[in-house]
């Protein structure tokens, strides 16, 4: 921004309110970064849902337990949750306005995506591995 | 209009407001935009239903069986149906995010085309992937 050099204003003062110099696209690009993984790996999550339609119970973990469809619905669930948490908290600080309820929903988005992250990752381990 | 004090005691106008969403005539794209966030929340909120397939699938075969009969039920089916509809609507929401975010399809009739394209491209990767689901059952 171009700056009236006889402006008594503080390089702060002008600079102030108009957002973050450094990482203020990171969520934004998070998003598309997410967003853009996601569709390759949605096509091969439903795939591999629709590859145990009909199968047994130890089919069904002979299916995930490959190597292949375990990485890709592993690297789905680790974009998938971290995609939805940006994603929520866009909604909930368009909507929440007041101090303390907002703040109380960003906790809860954030552990509730980091639970549901874990216990799903831990689960197709689980699977792999035993 | 209306003059509001400000903290100095300096008389500013009160600043006019937006009008609401609701004077304007609704476009698909309006419409299609809350859509992609319903869709958002939704599939959020679907993360516990996967939740509940790997753990039921990790754990044993009872788990899984209870996991198989509500999944299997009418609630059940609907509720996977409406999940795979919205996992697909919400993809072609977010392509067509991405065709704008690199600043093509903005202008005029564009802009509905490639709303209207994402949205029959959702429900038609839905259907055919229950079709699929139905033939191999
Ligand atoms: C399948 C591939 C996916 C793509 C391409 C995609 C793309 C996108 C994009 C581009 C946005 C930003 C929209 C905006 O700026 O207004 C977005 C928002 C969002 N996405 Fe996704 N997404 C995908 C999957 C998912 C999944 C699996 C979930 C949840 C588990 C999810 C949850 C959300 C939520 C909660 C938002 C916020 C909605 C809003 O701000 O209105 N997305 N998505």
């Amino acid at each position: 921004m171009a700056r009236n050099p006889q402006s008594m204003r503080s390089s702060l003062a002008v600079v102030r309110g108009l957002g973050s110099a450094r990482s203020g696209t990171s969520e934004f690009w998070h998003q598309r970064l997410t967003g853009i993984a996601l569709v390759p790996l949605t096509i091969a999550f439903v795939w591999i849902i629709v590859s145990m339609i009909g199968k047994d119970y130890n089919t069904m973990r002979r299916i995930l337990a490959n190597p292949l469809a375990a990485i890709l619905l592993l690297l789905f669930i680790l974009s998938g949750i971290h995609h939805m948490q940006i994603g929520m908290r866009v909604i909930i600080e368009d909507y929440i306005h007041r101090e303390g309820a907002k703040i109380a929903a960003l906790i809860a988005n954030a552990f509730f995506a980091v639970l549901v992250g874990f216990v799903a990752l831990f689960a197709v381990l689980k699977i792999c591995f035993s | 209009m209306t003059d509001v004090k400000a903290n100095g005691g300096t008389l500013l106008r009160a600043r006019p407001l937006s009008p609401h969403l609701s004077v304007y005539r609704w476009t698909l794209t309006m419409a299609m935009s809350i859509a992609h966030r319903l869709t958002g929340a939704a599939l959020y909120a679907g993360t516990l239903l996967l939740v509940w397939w790997l753990v039921a699938l990790a754990t044993d075969a009872g788990a899984y069986e209870t996991f198989a009969r509500f999944i299997g039920s009418i609630l059940g089916r609907v509720i996977l149906f409406g999940f795979t509809w919205a996992l697909f609507h919400h993809m072609f929401g977010g392509i067509r995010h991405f065709v704008w975010d690199v600043g093509r399809g903005l202008d005029h009739p564009a802009r509905e085309w490639i709303t209207a394209l994402s949205l029959v491209a959702g429900l038609a990767l839905t259907i055919l992937v229950w079709i699929i689901a139905f033939l191999i059952r």
